[in-house]
């Protein structure tokens, strides 16, 4: 495969599926990941090409699975675990806070956790409870952890190939309602940094920073804006941690005007991190304070209600109008 | 030694064939379940079923010393928390035979995930007992390496570790090495979800791992009733692997139970909970105070199952032991206490900005940002300083 056209699941499925190829040391867990190729089909195959041994169908223990993909880890493996839903994650939430983050800095660094956690996040498609949430936040707190999410099918496959090199652990959200979504895949590209910012669209008015499902929706935004003769920056983040503060930056002294966009509730999000270190950075050459949209200090809604939850490109105007009022 | 494969399926409840009862072993308590002990308290030597042990008088004098070495180790280390060069310290009082007799069954090649109070395990695996010391001093939550004695740091988050042996043991059977796994936990962790989860792995990967409960009666101020209302070791049943009770204050038992298992692991066929019936002799830790949840009479009826008494007595009376060595091993003793004393009191505290190191194996952004600022900080006071000699920050 050189240059392809593949839905976000699909060039997951590429990057995991090059490698096991590559790497022996290589291994994808979870539940269901095997025979059915995981819930969202994203492991579809990888079992009946590289056998059970490195394709683990786990029992239904979230801590269980965490757990032991460190132990593997300690003996020389490089394990990518899938939490089969954002809610789910909770059971192992132990595992990952208080062992995964912190061992490689409680050995003085002598020994490595390189750790891959899949976790398809984030609302939009209609689920019950617990198959919608955000909780990013909740990771990027905890030092010792590294937080990524793409938003288009390159990132999607570039992005996991380098999480997996890397010795750190690496929360990898999938926006799970853009699975779908093609984009174009050079897998003989040179990729950029896996926790560098990209400026997704450039504009001169406002800057709108998001992640995973939501640069989509700024994006439109954007291109609805235009036709109203406003001009918007887009900046894909990519990563939750670090974050790339530094394009952030470069582009609000450009714009002079931030909004910040994510599903997860706003309160203590990564909004309030970003609006903290850019005021704190760019204080003089802001002509509005930073605004956040994302989520209701409420839970993730029954999914009749969630594209009212869920910051859509009405509300994310309505700030940038709010903003440029200043 | 040889211990057939059926040994560990305990246990023998089913009516009609009382075959273990028939033989000859006496079992300590008649209210407790079978409990494989092959020292008496008195320090006899008594027979079992399905566990033998033969060992060379040099062999059992070397069990001895190290359980007497760890015991002096273990009260220094306690005098030092009481003269403030420790923060706080986890006993083994009393755990000696267990973790020695386990430790001693373990092979170089095989990998031990000990909870934060296995100190005659480290001793077993060669780990220095000052390093140990660091994170009861408060310089390192940690620090040695894992893999240099295959002894995975202290756990102090209860029941964690037993997932990440599953782990490992899964990994090493996917290498197809023969090396064996031991998980070490309590009666208290036996509680938590991860314990379950890891027998729930283990069993379905079929993983070398041991899991080493020791049951010291108590969970802080919780007795073992609180946890369970089985024994212990039955519970591995439900899971589908053998569950064994061993007298835990008997080191010769320990040895001979953790080697079957470890040899059960190795053959590939899975793995197997050992409860050690035993005793916390001291507080959970120094900021403990036993007096407020249990009874003096019970911690007396335990003083005569010593561990080391027993073995000591057996040796005297076997003629394995004189009084020179026993007077070799005291200065042994007192020589070790003063090293550990000495090497704590010139512990140094670690460099303020050790805070950043090592947080992440490839960098982080902020990491760094956070580090410069912090050095800036720093070094600030240094100028303001200059000149004030001596003084603190």
């Amino acid at each position: 495969m050189a240059v392809q056209k593949l839905p976000i699941a699909k060039a997951i499925n590429e990057s995991l599926r090059k490698a096991l190829e590559t790497d022996p040391k290589v291994l994808i867990m979870g539940e269901d990941v095997g025979k059915l190729g995981g819930v969202f089909r994203v492991t579809d195959g990888l079992q009946k090409d590289f056998g059970e041994d490195r394709v683990i169908d786990t029992p239904l223990a979230e801590s269980g699975i965490i757990g032991t993909a460190i132990g593997l880890a300690l003996r020389g493996y490089r394990p990518v675990a899938e939490i089969q839903f954002d809610g789910f994650v909770f059971p192992a939430y132990d595992q990952i806070v208080t062992q995964l983050a912190k061992m490689h800095a409680r050995a003085l660094g002598k020994i490595k956790l390189p750790v891959v956690i899949r976790i398809p996040y984030g609302g939009g498609i209609g689920a019950v409870e617990h198959h919608s949430e955000s909780p990013e936040a909740l990771f990027a707190h905890v030092a010792g952890l590294k937080i990524v999410s793409p938003s288009n099918a390159s990132d999607a496959y570039w992005m996991m190939q380098q999480a997996i090199q890397s010795d750190d652990p690496v929360i990898f959200f999938e926006p799970k309602r853009r699975y779908w979504d093609k984009g174009e895949v050079n897998a003989e590209a040179i990729p950029g940094p896996l926790h560098g910012a990209r400026v997704a669209r450039e504009g001169t008015d406002l800057t709108l920073a998001a992640y995973g499902p939501m640069v989509k929706v700024c994006l439109e935004a954007a291109a609805a804006a235009e036709e109203e003769g406003k001009s918007l920056e887009v900046v894909d983040l990519r990563s939750m941690s670090p974050i790339d503060f530094d394009t952030i930056q470069t582009s609000v002294e450009k714009t002079r005007r931030l909004v910040v966009v994510h599903e997860a509730p706003v309160f203590f999000g990564s909004g309030a991190e970003i609006a903290a270190r850019l005021t704190e950075r760019c204080f003089y050459h802001l002509e509005a304070p930073v605004l956040r949209v994302g989520g209701y200090h409420a839970p993730y809604p029954p999914a009749r209600l969630e594209d009212e939850y869920l910051p859509g490109l009405d509300r994310v105007l309505d700030a940038v109008d709010r903003s440029l009022a200043y | 030694m040889t211990v057939e494969s059926t040994a560990a399926r305990k246990p023998r409840r089913s009516s009609g064939t009382k075959r273990a009862s028939a033989k000859r072993t006496p079992q300590p308590q008649s209210s407790e379940p079978q409990l494989v002990q092959l020292l008496s308290p008195e320090g006899e030597r008594v027979e079992h079923p399905d566990y033998g042990i033969d060992l060379t008088p040099e062999e059992l004098r070397g069990l001895y010393r190290d359980m007497v070495l760890t015991r002096r180790f273990d009260a220094e280390a306690t005098a030092l928390q009481r003269q403030g060069e420790l923060g706080l310290w986890a006993s083994l009082l009393g755990q000696e035979a267990a973790q020695i007799g386990s430790g001693r069954a373990l092979r170089d090649d095989d990998y031990v995930f000990p909870t934060y109070r296995e100190h005659g395990v480290a001793w077993c695996r060669g780990v220095d007992p000052t390093n140990l010391l660091g994170m009861f001093r408060g310089v390192n939550h940690g620090g040695w390496d894992p893999n240099s004695n295959n002894f995975h740091l202290y756990t102090i988050v209860i029941g964690s570790q037993t997932l990440h042996a599953t782990g490992y043991a899964m990994g090493v059977a996917k290498d197809g090495a023969d090396s064996a796994v031991i998980a070490y936990f309590g009666d208290g962790a036996s509680s938590q979800g991860d314990v379950a989860e890891s027998f729930t792995f283990a069993a379905v990967y079929n993983a070398p791992v041991v899991f080493f409960c020791q049951n010291n009666q108590w969970a802080i101020s919780e007795p073992t009733e609180k946890q369970t209302r089985v024994p212990l070791y039955q519970r591995a049943q439900g899971y589908g692997f053998p569950g064994v009770r061993v007298d835990g204050n008997d080191v010769l038992a320990c040895l001979a139970v953790t080697r079957s298992a470890l040899e059960r692991a190795r053959r590939g066929e899975g793995p197997t909970l050992v409860e050690a019936f035993t005793y916390r002799m001291g507080a959970h830790t120094t900021s403990d105070d036993p007096t407020k949840y249990r009874r003096d009479e019970e911690r007396e009826a335990w003083e005569a199952k010593d561990p080391i008494l027993r073995l000591r007595r057996y040796l005297e009376r076997e003629g394995h032991a004189d009084e020179a060595f026993f007077t070799a091993l005291d200065e042994e003793s007192e020589t070790l206490g003063k090293r550990v004393r000495e090497v704590v009191r010139a512990m140094p505290d670690p460099d303020p900005m050790a805070i950043f190191d090592h947080v992440y194996a490839d960098g982080h952004a902020l990491v760094d940002e956070e580090r410069a600022q912090f050095a800036a900080y720093q070094a600030s006071f240094e100028d303001t300083q200059s000149g004030s000699a001596g003084e603190g920050k």
